[in-house]
């Protein structure tokens, strides 16, 4: 057999496969779009679900899945549009505190044993609640450095470009390559041999669930400097959004099995189908579902080839 | 020159009323392997367990070199130098071969440490076990049961900051063949001759005869023997049997039997057979194939094949997993399995269902004045009773017991064996696997596997202990 069609590889293909099938498509629709311009345009808002679907990969690596991310970016995005507004110090001790409430969940979790699901989705209604809290009404203003920092024009090659490429090296070299991203994707392979090697998972899971809480208000913020204000609803949809987009890069439920830069791709890939279905002139209603079916059919073919390797 | 590793005096150990270890005195002298030998439930594991650092001991002294420990935590052991290679493997399978050394390694971090993690490892399995062909960034689920193992015990053979002085190994040829276990048995003489120490447990005595210095034998939480090398396989089987007869004395004779033929199973080759009205034991070390004899049984009724005629109940051994509805009710968790009995047009009838558990109730004495109480409210052996009178309750012809009495108080037990014995004789069918050999008394027949082959079949009048325990560890002692 070829080299390039042994399974493994295939299955490593697959991420960038179902990318290209849909970029270029909608290159060669709307040809305009392969400029510096168009790509800044396309994945500006694609940056801030790469960054929330990281924080869902972290919790998928040790086995959870966090149903509070889409409710906990809305709050920080509204902390970024109204407290971090009127004092820095403040709204940074707010996000600080944010991330070790997550910390604390993780542990928690561990700790009594406790269903992910369950704690997450109790978790999505305290956050959503805090932002109904924070900005009743949709509103607020994004500081100005932090809009200027997001939307930056970078010369030569657009930014989002950047930051997606940055953020998938930089996790992919942490989780992937450390000593360190190692242990934390042992704990999801086989908690119990960590445990008899003498780690703590209380520390593994609780670790996992800061960085979650880190990417996720690196989503929040970046979200709230392109939209320049913020609204309680603004990312809910980024729950689902980001557990596909892992899933989708190669990533799996259980056992500790993901991979960074195929999340970062499966993001990307999401957020553009969504524009090229708009260029083909499928009426929004249809685009979710359009959406689910090539997530089903990417899904399938993994399957497919992960059954004839076995 | 040798001096002591670890010395453990007087240590007890209980998990509930169940005295795991009993007062256990053992030692370790560098430079030495010592076989730890012994039947189900004699200790075996938890020795280990308790020197791994993963279970506390109750009372006694643990010293480690000439330093006495009051705590002794897995972190511990591995700076003592101890390390363990357990029986279910102890591997992450997401990660590669070189990643899975890091894990056991605290020290192996910072720059370059994949390079250094997987030329430990190659350099440790080319030492052990030469032209083994596997890759140090193979992906560990890859591998194969054989390789898994291989990886395993070499990776507790690697040094990084602490050098390696006692590595206990929990039945490591299981998943070897003939070429590579005979590869470990030669390591383990290159390793005690470096003042390592080796604690080799097995239940394939040549092994034991082979490699060690001394065998120690356990018996109920305690070592009961010990040979120095040189000791036959003889000597060791007799040193670990014999203690049911003072404890129950024998079942009442029963006469032979002739009625119709339940269960009629090919193992590999020998026969299994079942007969109307008999109590069949399976016996034999844990998890040589007994369960999955009872599993093909179960299937094959359930398919209606020649093989197992008659309809089937199971009863589970592990309780927690695989038996009780932990939110139901006593009479509920009783019923399920007689609900198409109970049901009319579809619903269950609530006067049946409750007249079943009183029934049942009284038969098997379950110890509850409202069979409405949430099972969790019984004790142990008493859910285990209620898990008998499902099973019973069933009208089967054919009862599956997958090692049913672990950890029940002995009270309990004595009632469930009459309750299996008057069952019998009215025409039920047993299969009983059991991991306790006084149990075993109680049956027409007992098969023994080894390895998921049946070595021994003893009829009542045949049947002794010491010769259940040789054919659990020899090769063929039909």
């Amino acid at each position: 057999m070829n080299a390039l069609l042994q399974p493994a590889r295939l299955r490593a293909a697959l991420p960038v496969l179902s990318l290209l099938i849909v970029v270029l498509p909608m290159f060669y629709l709307q040809p305009q779009t392969f400029s510096y311009f168009g790509i800044n345009t396309l994945i500006s808002l694609a940056v801030t679900i790469v960054l929330a679907t990281m924080a869902q990969m972290c919790v998928i690596t040790v086995n959870d899945l966090d149903l509070s991310i889409g409710s906990f970016v809305s709050f920080v995005a509204c902390v970024g549009a109204s407290v971090l507004q009127q004092s820095t110090v403040l709204g940074i001790a707010v996000l600080v505190g944010c991330v070790l409430v997550y910390c604390v969940i993780g542990m928690l979790i561990e700790w009594r044993n406790l269903p992910s699901i369950v704690v997450t989705l109790g978790m999505s209604f305290v956050w959503l609640g805090l932002a109904l809290l924070l900005m009743p009404t949709p509103g607020g203003s994004t500081p100005e450095w932090l809009q200027q920092l997001v939307q930056w024009h970078m010369p030569v090659i657009p930014l989002p470009l950047v930051a997606a490429v940055v953020i998938a090296v930089a996790t992919h070299f942490f989780l992937m390559r450390s000593a360190w991203g190692t242990l934390l994707r042992g704990a999801g392979g086989n908690g119990r041999a960590l445990a008899r090697a003498g780690w703590s998972l209380l520390w593994a899971r609780g670790l996992m669930y800061a960085l979650a809480g880190v990417f996720g208000v690196l989503s929040g913020l970046t979200l709230v400097g392109f939209t320049t204000s913020a609204d309680a609803n603004i990312a809910l949809r980024y729950t689902m959004i980001s557990i596909a987009a892992v899933i989708l890069g190669g990533g799996e439920f259980v056992g500790g099995r993901i991979s960074p830069c195929g999340a970062v791709i499966g993001a990307l890939t999401l957020t553009l189908a969504a524009s090229l279905l708009s260029f083909l002139e499928i009426s929004p209603t249809w685009q979710i579902g359009a959406q689910g079916v090539i997530l089903i059919i990417v899904l399938s073919l993994r399957a497919v080839i992960g059954r004839t390797r076995a | 020159m040798s001096s002591t590793i670890v010395s453990l005096t007087d240590i007890h150990k209980h998990f509930g009323s169940n005295h795991v270890l009993d007062g256990l005195n053992f030692a370790v002298e560098s430079g030495e392997c010592v076989g730890l030998l012994g039947h189900n439930g004699a200790g075996k594991s938890t020795l280990m367990n308790i020197l791994a650092g993963t279970l506390a001991i109750d009372s006694g002294e643990m010293r480690i070199g000439d330093r006495k420990v009051a705590a002794h935590s897995v972190n511990d052991a591995h700076l003592s130098g101890i390390r363990c290679v357990f029986q279910e493997l102890s591997l992450c399978p997401n990660l590669t071969v070189a990643e899975n050394v890091r894990v056991l390694h605290h020290g192996l971090s910072g720059w370059g440490w994949r390079k250094r993690a997987a030329r430990l490892i190659t350099e440790k399995l080319d030492e052990i076990f030469p032209d083994h062909g596997i890759r140090s960034d193979a992906v560990t689920s890859d591998l194969t049961l054989t390789q898994l193992q291989m990886v395993e015990i070499a990776r507790a053979f690697t040094e990084v900051d602490v050098p390696v002085k006692l590595v206990l190994l929990d039945e490591p040829t299981s998943s070897l063949d003939s070429t590579t276990a005979d590869q470990l048995l030669n390591y383990v003489q290159t390793a005690t001759a470096r003042q390592q120490a080796v604690i080799l447990i097995s239940h394939m005595l040549g092994e034991i005869v082979r490699a060690a210095d001394r065998s120690v034998v356990m018996r109920d939480g305690r070592v009961v023997a010990t040979f120095n090398r040189g000791a036959t396989k003889n000597e060791l089987v007799a040193a670990m049997g014999n203690v049911a007869a003072e404890t129950h004395g024998s079942a009442p004779a029963r006469t032979s039997n002739t009625g119709e033929l339940r269960v009629d199973l090919a193992v590999k080759g020998e026969r299994v057979t079942a007969r109307k009205g008999e109590i069949i034991g399976l016996a034999g070390l844990a998890g040589h194939g007994q369960t999955e004899v009872l599993l093909e049984v179960f299937e094959q009724a359930r398919r209606g094949s020649s093989i197992a005629n008659g309809t089937v109940a199971f009863v589970a051994g592990d309780r927690v997993r695989d038996g009780v509805f932990p939110s139901w009710s006593i009479g509920a968790n009783l019923s399920i399995s007689a609900t198409p009995r109970l049901s009319r047009a579809g619903f269950i009838s609530l006067e049946s269902e409750a007249a079943l558990g009183q029934a049942w109730r009284e038969r098997v004495r379950i110890k509850t004045m409202d069979m409405n109480q949430p099972i969790l409210s019984l004790s142990g052996g008493n859910q285990q009773k209620v898990l008998f009178a499902r099973a019973l309750a069933a009208d089967a012809d054919i009862v599956l017991m997958d090692d049913p009495l672990r950890g029940v108080d002995i009270g309990t037990k004595l009632e469930v064996y009459r309750l299996i014995q008057s069952e019998a004789e009215q025409g039920r069918t047993f299969l009983w696997y059991s991991t306790e050999l006084d149990e075993l008394v109680y049956c027409d027949r007992v098969y023994v596997f080894r390895s998921g082959h049946v070595t021994g079949c003893f009829s009542a009048d045949e049947f002794s202990e010491d010769k259940v325990i040789k054919a659990s560890f020899e090769e063929v002692a039909l």
